[in-house]
């Protein structure tokens, strides 16, 4: 039964039968692949993945490219927010929704039941919505640097995008805690019902120096708040709260998020499905 | 109970030793090869449910046994426990002498669990490729096509297969990895019969090639047809153990059929009855001496028709043995098995 690949030289074999043991870094590396392919290949993911961003970027930062905000052009100044909003959704929408629903639906299970190593379907998820982001935010620093002539040092705009993708770590973190405990109907909403509010007080949609004073005094407890802050922040258009502080608070979201989804796990360890 | 002659297999962990031989030669029954799987007093409870209780169950290279029961017997989670996918309330479970959970167990195992749904937007390669590359010694993407009868599939996507299809596919993902021990938890639910029948046959080559399976179904004739051994499960206990032929040899007796008025509450209490099936006027009686029981309901409702008497098949056996044990009857011809569970059932809720 065991024939290991007498027939590599057919193609279609090479895949499978090439490997003669198994290895951890292949193993990581078509868990990404398969992640993104996967993703990619669902419109009702990526779509408004794009869309989102992309429109209200149009709309109100690139149409009004020549106002001024925190000492920078509009434009400039919702890169780095509506960035953030893309960066945000891409990690919470694709952790949260696909671990609820694989989770529900019991593929997670039998994942589960492989050998698989058990960090390779999160270190999987983890590449895709970093690839994700780092496509939203291509997609957006073009418009900025065509139609909304963006002017920046490009060392700037190369640390405004790392921040801006690295912004994807709490937020999939946030996102695997809410696929653990939500289940997979509710998923999509509940991603909606934390993203849209948290988006809008954190000022990603209309800049923070224009919230009402109440939203912006709710700002200052959020994730998303922080982040955008660390973006803007370097091209120095932020509320000048020092980077260590807004770091700091995002390690410690990542690490609150990280036990929660410890726990789903295991609360589904002991549990039946279905 | 068993010994563990398996401190080689957790040492060099990962490759089975095709020496251990059933190769080909026949497997009938246990007492052969080494212990593959196994629960040691193996209790689970959801809640206040208990799901299994105090389970003993031990599999051998080369065998195949069937868990069967009706729906809540505790069939997925004697196979969940030994996956070590839940843990156990109480008692021990083990693959090949290890924790089910170490890795040097999961790389000699594949599974097809009840899935309700999976990825679609991948194709069929890259499902089988990806679940290949977790094992040591995966088999090639051809051998693993061919054995589950998706040549020429390759590059499909899974949602676009048809509902037979992607069982097959569920069933090359829990092969792929060349394992020595296959669950598969009801592998041909919801198929229509041709797709059914060529599980079955899939499942039957994998036993040819010395492979262990434990597999759990509801339906009578997928047991008698793959397996060695059957285990009969009802909400959580073992009712009865042994080849199909033994299962129905312990439930020697036979099914009645006949149409009458009678109730159910006075069906029962004729002689010998052991358990009653009614679809309107048509009743079907099980009883392991039919000929008092024939007398008897003849003299209950002179105007009955349709009388018919017949040998048992597993379905009534199943029948017996689940469901209706009537108390009374004289307890005729019982020193069988179904006494003796009933018995161990009622010592497990002392114990409990």
């Amino acid at each position: 039964m065991s024939a290991l690949a007498t027939t590599t030289d057919t193609g279609t074999s090479r895949m499978v039968a090439a490997a003669p043991r198994r290895s951890l870094a292949r193993i990581y590396w078509l868990e990404a692949r398969a992640e993104a392919l996967k993703a990619m290949r669902l419109p009702a993911f990526v779509l408004p993945l794009f869309f989102f961003p992309i429109m209200f970027y149009l709309l109100f930062g690139v149409a009004m490219r020549y106002g001024a905000l925190g000492g920078v052009s509009v434009a400039e100044y919702m890169l780095a927010t509506y960035g953030a909003f893309g960066v945000m959704n891409a990690a919470l929408f694709g952790f949260g929704i696909g671990v609820a629903g694989e989770r529900g639906q019991g593929w997670l299970l039998l994942k589960r039941a492989t050998p698989m190593p058990p960090l390779a379907l999160f270190v999987g998820k983890l590449a895709m919505s970093l690839l994700f982001s780092a496509a939203v935010i291509a997609v957006l620093f073009a418009l900025g640097l065509g139609p909304g002539h963006v002017r920046a040092p490009a060392t700037t705009l190369a640390e405004l995008a790392a921040v801006l993708v690295a912004g994807a770590l709490p937020f999939a973190a946030m996102g695997l805690a809410l696929g653990y405990w939500a289940g997979p109907n509710s998923a999509p909403v509940l991603c909606n019902l934390l993203s849209l509010p948290m988006a809008f007080a954190s000022g990603l949609w209309i800049p923070y120096p224009m919230l009402p004073s109440f939203l912006r005094q709710i700002a200052h407890g959020l994730p998303a708040y922080h982040y955008a802050q660390l973006a803007l922040g370097v091209i120095g258009a932020g509320n000048r709260e020092p980077a260590a502080w807004g770091v700091l608070y995002l390690v410690g979201f990542t690490a609150v998020m990280l036990a929660l989804a410890r726990l789903g796990y295991l609360r589904d360890e002991g549990r039946t499905y279905g | 109970m068993s010994t563990k002659g398996t401190e080689g297999g957790e040492a060099n962990a990962g490759r089975r030793a095709p020496a251990n031989g059933l190769q080909g030669s026949g497997r009938q029954g246990s007492g052969r090869g080494e212990v593959v799987a196994e629960l040691e007093w193996a209790s689970k409870s959801f809640g206040k449910v208990a799901a299994v209780s105090e389970l003993d169950f031990e599999l051998r290279a080369g065998e195949v046994v069937a868990l069967l029961g009706p729906n809540g017997a505790g069939k997925t989670t004697t196979v969940r426990l030994l996956m070590g996918l839940i843990r156990s309330s109480a008692g021990a479970a083990r693959l090949f002498g290890i924790d089910p959970v170490r890795t040097e167990a999961r790389v000699r195992v594949g599974a097809m669990l009840q899935v309700s749904k999976v990825p679609e937007t991948l194709t069929v390669r890259e499902h089988v490729g990806l679940f290949a590359s977790y094992y040591p010694h995966p088999l090639a993407l051809p051998e693993v096509m061919a054995a589950a009868g998706l040549d020429g599939l390759e590059g499909r996507l899974f949602g676009k297969l048809s509902g037979g299809q992607r069982q097959r596919v569920l069933f090359a993902l829990a092969i792929c990895g060349d394992p020595d021990l296959l669950f598969l938890d009801e592998p041909s639910a919801g198929l229509d019969v041709e797709s059914r029948r060529s599980l079955w046959e899939r499942i039957a080559a994998r036993k040819r090639a010395g492979g262990s399976v434990l597999l759990t179904t509801h339906n009578l004739e997928e047991a008698d047809f793959l397996a060695d051994r059957i285990v009969l499960l009802d909400r959580g206990h073992v009712l009865a153990e042994g080849s199909p032929d033994e299962i129905k040899a312990r439930v020697a007796g036979r099914t009645v059929r006949c149409r009458t008025s009678l109730s159910g509450g006075e069906l029962e209490r004729l002689p010998g009855v052991r358990a009653v099936r009614r679809d309107g006027e048509l009743v079907e009686l099980f009883a392991a001496e039919p000929e008092r029981l024939v007398v008897a309901l003849l003299a209950a409702d002179p105007a009955l028709s349709g009388l018919e008497v017949r040998g048992a098949g597993l379905e009534e056996a199943f029948l017996a043995l689940t469901c209706g044990l009537a108390p009374a009857g004289g307890g005729a011809g019982t020193g069988t098995k179904e006494t003796m569970a009933g018995s161990r059932q009622a010592g497990g809720k002392e114990a409990a």
